[in-house]
């Protein structure tokens, strides 16, 4: 599941002296369509042809959302630890593959946060990395997302949260775990400040991160197609027995299901957010909405273009 | 009905040596017979204590799954009076995984939730073998608010496989749900003590298991995921589940070391399977102690406190602060 769109390598046969561009064309990972990359990376990833919206990296999403120059990502020195000594027999220790998907993907964890101006609007928003851990909820993403909504109380910014994991780190055993506790009492200590926040479910999101702060979102928004549920597919096939149906477990299946306020798709979703914002802000934290009008026309998204302030 | 694990035989034997030695005596009590059955009672607690004293991790698991291990209900019987169960999330059903209702510890009411597994076949089947389906944790939820709304303080007890994974289970949130008592739990202006009394697995466990106390039964566990999932995730086999028990630090030693529980309360010689009312009358008093010492705190300061509690959990390195310690209570 994890390279969807595999680079295609073209090829150039029997010339040797000429250099191939691998980078130039991207295959769509559902209807296999040859892109361009660069307009395909102009459409936030999605594809023109049918619409699959293909994994985003935590700077694809900061481009996506926020203003241009705008964020400025906070505490990117935590690191995570061992903290049971986790070393399963006969497989790699916790220690040695944190080490291996450091260098492998070059990151030194699942989740950054920090702040930033969507649409002119300050915001605090955190962001789920599938590349790191498969995104997975341990200590240092639950710190992460618990820092994002204190931020989200002391500054009087909104909180934007964009999930994608495979759930809890099995390696941080009951301490990944407690995450789940710890980040739902600070959305819930969030809530108590009448600030919105805007969960964004994006694929996968599945076990312990929807069991926690990602479905508690005042505003729940899922992307099309994403993958969202509790248990996952093979653990549903493997525990019961029942085949999924084809469509079970996505965005279009929990919004049906009452699950999920509204499917939105990538180039929708700043503009979406920030009318949100602006409607949940209007009388509680009237600051917060200076920059919007009376009104914007009805269903019509507003879009400001504003400079990177903080 | 008797059950013997395994690595309980060794006692087994001396405890069968032991019956068969009180029944002669019974029939011809002399003084050689007397001898031998004194011995052998020695013998057989010893070797007991001995057995038990040294489980391992997956032995630990199989004692905290024993079928004679007193469940949910046997301690709403046990341990309280007056105990009305309340049934249904007033919205799609009523889950038997998970049973609850307003009952009386010492005299004070409090508000009993619990999952239960169920015994025979047939009552483990209508249970779902104690894993929880979304209405159960919607039932859950209406008896916290319920709770606080009548200054009830919350006991909850932990015994669960983990939360139900089915496709109905997705269709009605199962997430949603579990997200939904993490949150409210967080802030119920009430005391909550949880225990763990059998295998407290996952999200599924932890939906009611946030609160101001938490303790484990000696022999329980609590864990991220059962022995088996953890181990069908990193071992891509769930036959390695008593390998995943040693790697997850489940037991509750190991956990009160780890600083991510709060108690531990002893269990009768042999597990709580040994002596049923033993236990249920240790948990009794010590929920009774745990409960008086919360209702001197005032609201407010319980709510700081269970955030603040929640909120240093974890381990991670900070360039700009010393390293954190894993946990906080
Ligand atoms: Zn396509």
């Amino acid at each position: 599941m994890r390279n969807l769109f595999r680079r295609a390598l073209p090829k150039v046969a029997g010339d040797a002296g000429q250099e191939a561009v691998p980078d130039l064309w991207v295959r769509c990972g559902r209807c296999r369509e040859m892109l361009y990359a660069r307009e395909w990376a102009e459409a936030s990833k999605v594809c023109p042809k049918c619409g699959f919206h293909a994994r985003l990296t935590i700077g694809d999403r900061v481009a996506l959302l926020l203003d241009p120059n705008s964020w400025q990502e906070l505490d990117a020195d935590l690191r995570p630890t061992d903290p049971l000594g986790f070393a399963p027999a006969g497989r790699p220790s916790y220690a040695e593959k944190l080490a291996t998907e450091s260098l492998d993907s070059g990151q030194s964890e699942a989740a950054a946060y920090g702040r930033g101006t969507l649409d002119g609007l300050p915001v605090s928003l955190a962001i789920l990395d599938m590349g790191y851990f498969a995104g997975t909820l341990g200590s240092v993403v639950g710190e992460k997302i618990a820092r994002a909504f204190e931020l989200g109380i002391a500054e009087r910014r909104a909180v934007i949260v964009v999930s994608a994991s495979g759930g809890a780190r099995q390696q941080e055993g009951v301490v990944a775990l407690i995450q789940m506790a710890k980040t739902a009492a600070a959305a819930q200590a969030f809530g108590a400040d009448r600030l919105p926040f805007i969960s964004i479910l994006t694929d996968p999101t599945l076990g312990g991160v929807t069991a926690s702060f990602a479905t508690l979102g005042d505003c729940i928004i899922a992307e099309p197609g994403a993958v969202i549920g509790f248990a996952g597919p093979r653990i549903i096939e493997q525990t019961t027995g029942e085949k999924l149906p084809p469509g079970a477990q996505t965005a279009e299946f929990q919004l049906r299901h009452g699950m999920v306020d509204q499917v939105v798709a990538r180039r929708d979703q700043k503009a979406m957010i920030a009318r949100l914002i602006r409607l949940f802000s209007y009388s509680t934290h009237p600051a917060q909405d200076s920059t919007a009008p009376a009104s914007t026309p009805h269903g019509e998204p507003r879009v400001v273009a504003t400079a990177g302030v903080q | 009905m008797s059950v013997v694990l395994d690595f309980e035989r060794p006692a087994a034997e001396i405890r069968t040596k032991l019956d068969a030695t009180e029944k002669q005596y019974a029939a011809n009590p002399t003084p050689e017979l007397d001898a031998q059955r004194i011995d052998l009672r020695r013998d057989f607690a010893n070797r007991t204590q001995a057995i038990y004293r040294a489980l391992s991790p997956w032995q630990t698991v199989q004692v905290a799954r024993h079928p004679l291990r007193p469940q949910t209900m046997d301690y709403a019987i046990g341990m309280c009076t007056d105990f009305v169960e309340f049934h249904g999330d007033r919205v799609f059903g009523d889950d038997r995984a998970i049973v609850g209702g307003p009952a009386r510890i010492d005299g004070r009411p409090v508000m009993l939730v619990g999952q239960h597994r169920g015994r025979e076949t047939r009552e483990r089947v209508e249970r779902n073998f104690g894993s929880p389906h979304p209405e159960g944790y919607r039932k859950a939820h209406r008896l916290f608010e319920l709770a606080e709304k009548f200054a009830m303080p919350v006991v909850t007890l932990m015994d669960t496989p983990g939360a139900s994974p089915g496709l109905g289970d997705e269709e009605r949130g199962q997430g949603w749900a579990l997200a939904a008592n993490l949150a409210t739990l967080a802030t119920l202006r009430v005391p909550v003590v949880c225990v763990v009394i059998g295998e407290g697995n996952s999200g599924g466990a932890l939906a009611i298991g946030v609160g101001d106390r938490f303790l484990m039964l000696e022999h329980s566990i609590f864990s991220v995921a059962s022995p088996e999932a953890a181990a069908s995730i990193v071992w891509k086999d769930a036959k390695f589940a008593p390998q995943a028990a040693d790697a997850l630090k489940l037991t509750a030693p190991d956990l009160l070391r780890l600083k991510l529980i709060d108690r531990i309360v002893s269990e009768p010689v042999g597990g709580a399977h040994a002596d049923p009312s033993a236990m249920i009358a240790t948990l009794r008093s010590t929920v009774a102690g745990e409960i008086a010492r919360l209702e001197t705190v005032p609201a407010d300061r319980l709510v700081s406190d269970r955030y603040e509690k929640y909120r240093r959990l974890g381990s991670w390195f900070e360039s700009s602060r010393p390293a954190t310690p894993v946990g906080s209570v």
